[in-house]
């Protein structure tokens, strides 16, 4: 009598085994879709980086100093070659990324540091999402707003102080996406300075300090690493963006620190190398994938630091 | 005595001087911020609220059927291109009886949008029993005439250096004080494709393109982020490998989103030859994109469904896939919602990496699936913006403003989801 039960049993206890088996086998396979989808940056970069790499020595990529990527359509054309020294892109990026770093800095940090010690709970509610709703508004929305108002106010501004400045700007876009970033500094550094014990704080009263000199002589620096990485990937954030500098940066790559000058990007060049007209392996479309490549590397390492930064400052305090 | 008060001393005046000073630096840094944002946001508005209305004038136009339809076939082929221009003429010659010149009736259609005869066309085709009659309908005004009316252009400037010459603004004078010229909802707006003419364009095809995208990416996205986070938060153990995976999902989420368009051209458009332009390849990058926010989301959530379920669960004899697909996913799944409307918002805002895959066309054909060819919102905003045409500045300001209220509710609802379904434990 007992026999077929335990049949019965033995199969269902198989069937189990087996959905568990399959459930399993679906659940590590896509999380492997993170793990593709890096494998699939990095080889398609690659291989279409090494491409160009076999037309344009990789040296004059790195350390040429001019860009003109126009082949021209007859061999005996003036500039027939083409230039593709990534060193003004670079220049242009880092000079961009500076101006709205120097807006996002002062701005992020000290919003940050008044949400988190001075703001009455009330306050906080209302403000951090407003802050937050800085980074939520999509980028285009920016560079329109950047291009079509800012540009115009800077250049009349400056033409009124006897400046010429031209009608795309380094400044415009900067400046523009400095409050972009913003949200970015304040709501992470806003994380860590809450996440810095109140004994600390409590201390420091007790040694008769006020809450300025709290904040500045224990608080800040105790924050600093968690600050550190809320900076390091918000310049990562300023690198890789694309939509303000294409619609308010300009194209034209200059060799230039001057933030009144029209500069161009390593992303503007993407986003004209790779819309419109395009042959596929012609150096000009390939250079598009070296810079995306170099890109990704610039803000790969930055990201990577700053997440490190962060899990070490984590575990100090834990 | 001597007045030991500390409150005397100027060394801690200066200090709470500073203190003072030191709170009106944050307060002046959150007001910077938040007056940009309401300066950019009152600036977008102001120059976008115009489009919402567009100018139409009123005509008697008789639809006579030797133009329109000489063989009497209704055939909606014919009654869609037919010549309607004509009619138009003959129209506003009614209107203007006093215009005889040849010249002056060509400059007096051009009040019109060159897109009414197409409006016509559409109008007959939806009543065919219009044609042998005669009937009072508005049409769309040009862009120049438009702007006009909404006091973009100078009356008091120069002819030379105005866009709308004397005789126009004449005739626009002479059909205001008829009644004839009026500013009306602008249905065009919701109800077209893009044009080239600023009067005719509308968002509904960048409007549906966003829609087939997003639908592609959840499609995608929703399945795949939930697996990987109950594979890393309710199986996996600690290995190697989860960490591999949990280091690549943080750095995706901080990597350029331009570099995802660049992946989707030469794996989703070089190896796999999907179509380009289309909605299924821009769902697809915006998947690969929102997958990193939709992990950690749904990781929080599973990770705040408390471990005495789970136990419940295995002491009723459920195995680990039943205990978690009966009973954690549930009662993770409103925070892993919230987390994947917060990702799709996302990707409703991201322009670059669809410009890589080609979703940049000039489209003036509504998509009807996602193998059509498309734009999207964000795209189509930047295509408009860099229109020379002065009358898209108004329309940009418009899509953006309808981009924003899509985002709004988007937020909202998932708020709204959050307070309504979330368990505190």
């Amino acid at each position: 009598m007992g026999r077929p039960v335990d049949l019965k049993l033995r199969h269902a206890r198989r069937s189990t085994q087996i959905k568990e088996f399959v459930i399993q086998f679906f659940l590590i396979a896509s999380s492997l879709v993170a793990i593709l989808t890096t494998i699939g940056i990095v080889v398609s970069l690659a291989f279409e980086a090494f491409k160009f790499f076999e037309k344009i020595p990789i040296s004059d990529f790195l350390f040429g100093l001019k860009w003109s990527p126009q082949t021209a359509i007859r061999a005996d054309q003036v500039g027939a070659s083409g230039a593709f020294g990534v060193i003004p892109l670079l220049t242009g990026t880092l000079l961009i990324s500076f101006i709205a770093m120097t807006v996002a800095t002062p701005l992020g940090l000290l919003s940050a540091v008044y949400l988190a010690e001075y703001a009455q709970p009330k306050t906080r509610t209302l403000v951090k999402p407003l802050l937050e709703l800085l980074a939520g508004i999509p980028t285009v929305v920016y560079g329109f707003f950047a291009a079509l108002v800012i540009a115009p106010i800077i250049r009349n501004t400056g033409s009124g102080m006897g400046f010429e400045i031209s009608s795309e700007s380094a400044l415009a876009a900067g400046l523009v996406m400095g409050i972009m970033l913003v949200p970015f500094i304040s709501s992470l550094s806003d994380d860590v300075i809450n996440a810095v014990p109140q004994t600390m704080r409590d201390a420091s009263f007790g040694l008769g300090a006020t809450h300025a000199e709290t904040i500045t002589k224990v608080v800040l620096p105790a924050a600093t690493p968690g600050i550190m990485s809320s900076l390091l990937l918000a310049i990562s954030r300023a690198i890789g963006e694309t939509m303000i500098v294409v619609m308010a940066a300009g194209l034209a790559a200059k060799l230039s620190l001057n933030p009144l000058e029209a500069v161009t990007t390593m992303t503007v060049q993407i986003v004209t190398l790779l819309t419109g007209d395009q042959e596929f392996d012609s150096a000009k479309t390939l250079a598009a994938f070296a810079i995306a490549l170099f890109l990704f590397t610039l803000t790969l390492g930055l990201n990577i630091v700053a997440l490190k930064i962060v899990d070490k400052y984590k575990k100090q305090y834990d | 005595m001597t007045d030991y008060t500390l409150t005397t001393s100027p060394s801690l005046k200066r200090r709470h001087a500073k203190e003072t000073r030191f709170k009106w630096y944050g307060r002046i840094a959150i007001l910077i911020a938040l007056s940009f944002l309401a300066f950019m946001f009152s600036a977008i508005i102001f120059r976008g609220a115009g489009a919402f209305q567009q100018t139409k004038i009123s005509l008697e136009v008789t639809f006579t059927q030797d133009i329109i339809d000489p063989n009497g076939e209704r055939d909606p082929q014919v009654l869609a291109s037919a010549n309607y221009r004509p009619l138009l003429i003959r129209a506003l010659s009614k209107t203007f009886p006093e215009i005889t010149a040849r010249r002056d009736k060509k400059h007096l259609y051009k009040l019109l949008s060159s897109g009414a005869v197409f409006e016509m066309g559409k109008m007959v085709n939806h009543n065919p029993n219009m044609i042998g009659t005669t009937q009072t309908i508005w049409l769309p005004a040009s862009s120049e005439v438009d702007l006009f009316m909404k006091g973009k252009i100078d009356a008091n400037l120069d002819e030379s250096q105005r866009r709308l010459d004397d005789k126009k603004m004449s005739y626009i004078e002479t059909l205001k004080q008829s009644g004839l010229i009026k500013k009306k909802f602008n249905t065009a707006f919701f109800s077209h494709g893009d044009s080239r003419e600023p009067e005719m364009a509308g968002i509904l095809g960048a409007a549906l393109g966003s829609f087939f995208s997003l639908l592609v990416c959840f499609v995608i996205a929703f399945p795949l982020g939930i697996l990987t986070a109950v594979y890393l938060e309710e199986y996996a153990k600690k290995t190697k490998l989860t960490d591999v995976i949990e280091v690549n999902i943080n750095n995706l989420a901080a990597v350029p989103s331009i570099v995802f368009g660049l992946l989707g051209l030469s794996i989703f458009l070089g190896v796999f030859h999907i179509p380009r332009s289309t909605p299924l390849v821009g769902g697809m990058v915006l998947a690969l994109m929102t997958l990193p926010t939709i992990i950690i989301a749904a990781r929080a959530s599973l990770r705040s469904v408390p471990y005495t379920i789970r136990e419940a669960a295995y002491g009723l004899g459920a195995s680990k896939t039943q205990a978690t697909f009966h009973h954690v996913l549930p009662l993770a799944m409103p925070g892993m919602l919230t987390g994947t409307i917060l990702g799709m918002a996302q990707a409703l805002g991201e322009t670059a990496p669809l410009l890589m895959i080609g979703m940049v066309a000039f489209i003036v054909d509504i998509p009807h699936g996602v193998t059509d060819a498309a734009t999207s919102l964000p795209v189509q905003i930047f295509l408009w913006a860099d229109s020379p045409e002065k009358g898209f500045v108004e329309r940009t300001s418009a899509a953006i403003i309808v981009l924003l209220a899509f985002l709004i509710l988007m937020n909202l609802l998932a708020v709204v989801l959050r307070k309504k379904l979330e368990r505190r434990w």
